[in-house]
C-alpha cells in the first residue's frame, strides 16, 4: 500500500497510474460527486487524501467544472487548514496546544519535540521525514497531552513516549 | 467444550489512544476461545484500556490495562474474573457508574456501537416508533415539554427551535446535526458518535419527522476520522435495517442523513459558518436574522442542533417528557453529559441531571487534580469559557447559576489547572486562539484578538501596567459590545475572568 501522508482512513486512497494527470483525476473526482449539493468540500478532502496536498493547478479545474469563480475555489483552499498549498512530510505529528492538554504539560511537550527534531511548529525536517504542527483538541481531553501521528490519536504522552512513538515510525519510514 | 468467554475492548478512539487495539489483539492471541466485542467507552477514561470479561457475577473490568500486561493478566485468571490489582469488580456496580442518570449515555459503552441487534435489545427505536405513532406537532410538543435546551453552548430550548422549522412553510427543510466539538476540555459528542451511533441516526429521525425535513446532514470535525467511519457505516446499517430511507419503519416516511467532514477550523461550529461550510463555502459567520431555523442551508428552513441535543431526543420520546421534565433545577431540566478533563485523576464522561456542585463533580468524582497538587483553576464550557477559582468551586452546575456567576456552562466540559498553572498565560491564550480561529467577518475580533495578545504581552513584561490594564478592559469591552458573533462576543469572558480572580499572575516578573 502507498501511504500518503496526511490521508483520512475515511478516503478511499486511490493512486492514479503514470497516464492520470492530476486534472483528469480532479475531474473524476468533481463526477463522482455530481449529485452532491455543495460538494467542493468533499472533493477538496479527497484531492488532499490522493495527493496529499491540494495543487493551485487545481483551482482552474475545480472553478470550471462546479460553475464558481476561481477567487471562491481559491478562498475555500485558503480558509481551511486541512488543505495543504504543498506535501507535507512523510509523517505528520499534531501537537495538541488546547488549555485541557496544556493543564498537564503540553507546551513542554511542544518546546520537546521542537528541540528534539529541530524544528518549530509548521515546519518540516531537511529530510522531509516529520511535518509537526500544532492541533487545537484531538477530543482526548482526560488523557493528554495528546497528539496525532498521520491519523493515529495518541494519549498519555510524555517527552521519551513521543520519542518512541517518532523513533517507530522512522523505522516503518 | 465449553462456551468461549466474552470479553469487551473499546473502540473508543481515547482507548485506541492508550493501545486498546494492542490490547485486543495479545487477548485474541493468548491460546483460550474468546469472543472479543469491540465496545464503546464506559467513560471512565483513567481506566483506559478498561477490559471486561462476562461473567455469571456481571462483567468484570480490569484496567488500565496495557498491552505488554495481557498475557500476565490472562494467567492469572482474567478470563474468569479473578481477582489482581487491576481488577475493578462489577463495572455496573463502581460508584463512579453507577451514581450517574445515564440517559443520553444509556447504552455507550455497554453494546456493540454498530450492532443493530444489540441496539434494538437495549431499548433502541423505542422513541422513534412511539414518534411516527403521533403527529409531528404533538412530537414536537413533547420536546418543547422536556425542557431540552440545547447541548451545543448556547441553551436554546430545542422545542421552539423546532416549532419555528416546523411552522415555516416550505418542501425543503433539513436537520443539521452540529458535530464539530472543537471546545478543549469536550469529547462527549465524539464518544456518542463512536460508542452508540444509531442513537443520533434515532433522534435526527424524529427531529425530521416533527418538522417535515427529509433530509439531514451530521457535520462532524475532520480531527474525528473514528467518529466519521462510524457515522458512516451505523447510517448504511440503518438504511438496511429500514431505519432510514423512503419508508422509515414501515411508516411511509422518508429521511435519510449524510455525513459531512469539517476541514479544520473551530468558527465552524459556530451554527451559521457551519451552514455556509455545509454548502461548501468557506466558514464565514452569517448576520442573524434571518436565523437559521427560517433561512438556513441552501436557504431553507433548518434545524442546527448539537449531537447531545439530538441524541437526548429518543429517550425522551420513548419515556415521556415529564420523565425527563422531572430530572434537574430551576429551568435546566434533564440531565447534562459532563466531560472532566485536563489535569483531573479520574477524568471522562459524567452524566448526571443538572444541580450537582462542581466541587462535588471535579473532587468527589474527579479525585481532584492528577498531579496531585492543589486545584487553582477549573475553566467550564471551552476555551471561550470562564476561568473558576478553587474557591469558586461550590457553583451549582446549572445554566442561569453559571451565568449569574460570569461563567458559562457551554458544552459540559471542565478543564482542571493545578497550582502551576500561569493565568495570565492563560489570558493570553485566549485571545491567541480567538486571532488563529476568527472567522475575520468583523473588525473587533479579527483585530481586537491580535491586540489583545499584545497588551498582554506589555502587561506581564511590565511595561505601563495601569494604562494597559485598561486598554485591555476597554479591547474586552469592545469585543463583547460590537462583535457578530460569540467567538469574538466571548473570548473576553476567560481573559476577564483571568483578570479578576488572578490579578497577580499580570504583574511583571523579572
Ligand atoms: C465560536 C463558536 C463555536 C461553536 N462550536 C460549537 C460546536 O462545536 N458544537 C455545537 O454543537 N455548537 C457549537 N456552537 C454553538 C452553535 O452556534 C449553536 O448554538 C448550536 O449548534 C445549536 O445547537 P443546540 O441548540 O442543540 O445547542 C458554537 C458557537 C460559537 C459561537
Ligand atoms: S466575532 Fe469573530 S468569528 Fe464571529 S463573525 Fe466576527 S470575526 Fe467572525
Amino acid at each position: 500500500m502507498v501511504r500518503i501522508a496526511g490521508a483520512a482512513r475515511w478516503e478511499v486512497v486511490v493512486v492514479g497510474g503514470p497516464n492520470t494527470s492530476m486534472t483528469d483525476r480532479v475531474r473524476a473526482l468533481v463526477a463522482a460527486h455530481r449529485g452532491d449539493r455543495g460538494a467542493l468540500l468533499p472533493i477538496l478532502h479527497r484531492i488532499q487524501a490522493e495527493f496529499g496536498y491540494v495543487d493551485q493547478e487545481v483551482v482552474p479545474v475545480l472553478a470550471a467544472e462546479l460553475n464558481l469563480s476561481r477567487a471562491d475555489v481559491h478562498g475555500v483552499i485558503t480558509f481551511y487548514t486541512d488543505f495543504r498549498s504543498e506535501p507535507a512530510g512523510r509523517v505528520v505529528v499534531k501537537l495538541c496546544r488546547a488549555e485541557a492538554c496544556q493543564s498537564v504539560g503540553a507546551e513542554q511537550l511542544v518546546a520537546h519535540a521542537e528541540q528534539a527534531l529541530g524544528i518549530k511548529l509548521g515546519q518540516t525536517t531537511p529530510d522531509g521525514s516529520v511535518t509537526l504542527e500544532q492541533v487545537f483538541c484531538l477530543g482526548n481531553c482526560a488523557l493528554g497531552p495528546a497528539a496525532q501521528i498521520d491519523e493515529r490519536v495518541v494519549g498519555r504522552l510524555s517527552p521519551s513516549r513521543l520519542d518512541a512513538l517518532l523513533a517507530a515510525e522512522a523505522r516503518m519510514a | 467444550m465449553t462456551a468461549p468467554v466474552t470479553v469487551y475492548v473499546p473502540c473508543d478512539s481515547a482507548a485506541l489512544s492508550v493501545g486498546a487495539d494492542l490490547v485486543a489483539a495479545e487477548l485474541e492471541a493468548a491460546g483460550r476461545p474468546i469472543r472479543v466485542v469491540r465496545n464503546g467507552s464506559r467513560g471512565m477514561l483513567w481506566l483506559e484500556p478498561l477490559v471486561e470479561v462476562v461473567t455469571d457475577r456481571g462483567r468484570i473490568g480490569y484496567g488500565p490495562v496495557e498491552p505488554e500486561r495481557v498475557g500476565d493478566l490472562v494467567a492469572a485468571g482474567l478470563l474468569d474474573g479473578a481477582d489482581h490489582e487491576l481488577c475493578q469488580g462489577v463495572v455496573d456496580q463502581l460508584p463512579w457508574l453507577a451514581d450517574q442518570t445515564r440517559i443520553c449515555f444509556a447504552r455507550v459503552g455497554i453494546t456493540d456501537p454498530l450492532s443493530p441487534e444489540d441496539y434494538l435489545a437495549h431499548g433502541g427505536m423505542a422513541g422513534l416508533r412511539r414518534a411516527l405513532a403521533r403527529s409531528g406537532g404533538d412530537v414536537v410538543a413533547e420536546v418543547t415539554e422536556s425542557g431540552l435546551r440545547g447541548r451545543g453552548g448556547a441553551g436554546f430550548p430545542a422545542g421552539i427551535k423546532w416549532k419555528t422549522v416546523a411552522d415555516t412553510p416550505g418542501p425543503d427543510k433539513f436537520v443539521c446535526c452540529n458535530a464539530d466539538e472543537g471546545d478543549s476540555g469536550t469529547f462527549a459528542d465524539r464518544m456518542l458518535m463512536e460508542g452508540d451511533p444509531f442513537t443520533l441516526v434515532e433522534g435526527m429521525t424524529i427531529a425530521g419527522y416533527a418538522v417535515g425535513a427529509q433530509e439531514g446532514y451530521i457535520y462532524i470535525r475532520s480531527e474525528y476520522p473514528d467518529a466519521v467511519r462510524t457515522m458512516r457505516k451505523a447510517i448504511e446499517i440503518a438504511r438496511a435495517q429500514g431505519w432510514l430511507g423512503g419508508d422509515v419503519l414501515g411508516s411511509g416516511v422518508r429521511f435519510d442523513l449524510h455525513v459531512r467532514v469539517g476541514a479544520g477550523a473551530y468558527i465552524c461550529g459556530e451554527e451559521t459558518a457551519m451552514l455556509e461550510s455545509l454548502e461548501g463555502k468557506r466558514g464565514m459567520v452569517r448576520a442573524k436574522p434571518p436565523i437559521p431555523a427560517i433561512t438556513g442551508l441552501f436557504g431553507k428552513p433548518t434545524v442546527v442542533n448539537n449531537v447531545l441535543t439530538l441524541a437526548s431526543v429518543p429517550a425522551i420520546l420513548a419515556d415521556g417528557a415529564p420523565a425527563y421534565q422531572a430530572l434537574g433545577v430551576e429551568r435546566s431540566r434533564g440531565t447534562q453529559v459532563f466531560q472532566l478533563a485536563g489535569n483531573i485523576a479520574r477524568g471522562g464522561v459524567f452524566e448526571t441531571a443538572f444541580g450537582l456542585s462542581l466541587r462535588d463533580l471535579v473532587e468527589r468524582y474527579g479525585g481532584a487534580t492528577r498531579t496531585g497538587r492543589p486545584i487553582r483553576a477549573v475553566q467550564v464550557g471551552g476555551p471561550l469559557g470562564a476561568y473558576v477559582p478553587e474557591s469558586g468551586l461550590d457553583l451549582p452546575l446549572e445554566y442561569e447559576a453559571f451565568a449569574s456567576a460570569g461563567a458559562m456552562l457551554g458544552h459540559g466540559g471542565i478543564v482542571v489547572f493545578d497550582d502551576t498553572v500561569d493565568m495570565a498565560a492563560m489570558a493570553r491564550f485566549a485571545m491567541e486562539f480567538c486571532a488563529e480561529e476568527s472567522c475575520g467577518k468583523c473588525t473587533p475580533c479579527r483585530v481586537g484578538a491580535v491586540r489583545g495578545v499584545e497588551v498582554i504581552d506589555r502587561i506581564v513584561a511590565g511595561e505601563d501596567p495601569d494604562g494597559n490594564l485598561a486598554l485591555l478592559g476597554d479591547l474586552c469591552e469592545l469585543m463583547t459590545d460590537g462583535s457578530l458573533c460569540a467567538m469574538g462576543g466571548l473570548t473576553p469572558m476567560p481573559v476577564r475572568s483571568a483578570l479578576l480572580h488572578f490579578p497577580d499572575d499580570f504583574t511583571a516578573r523579572h
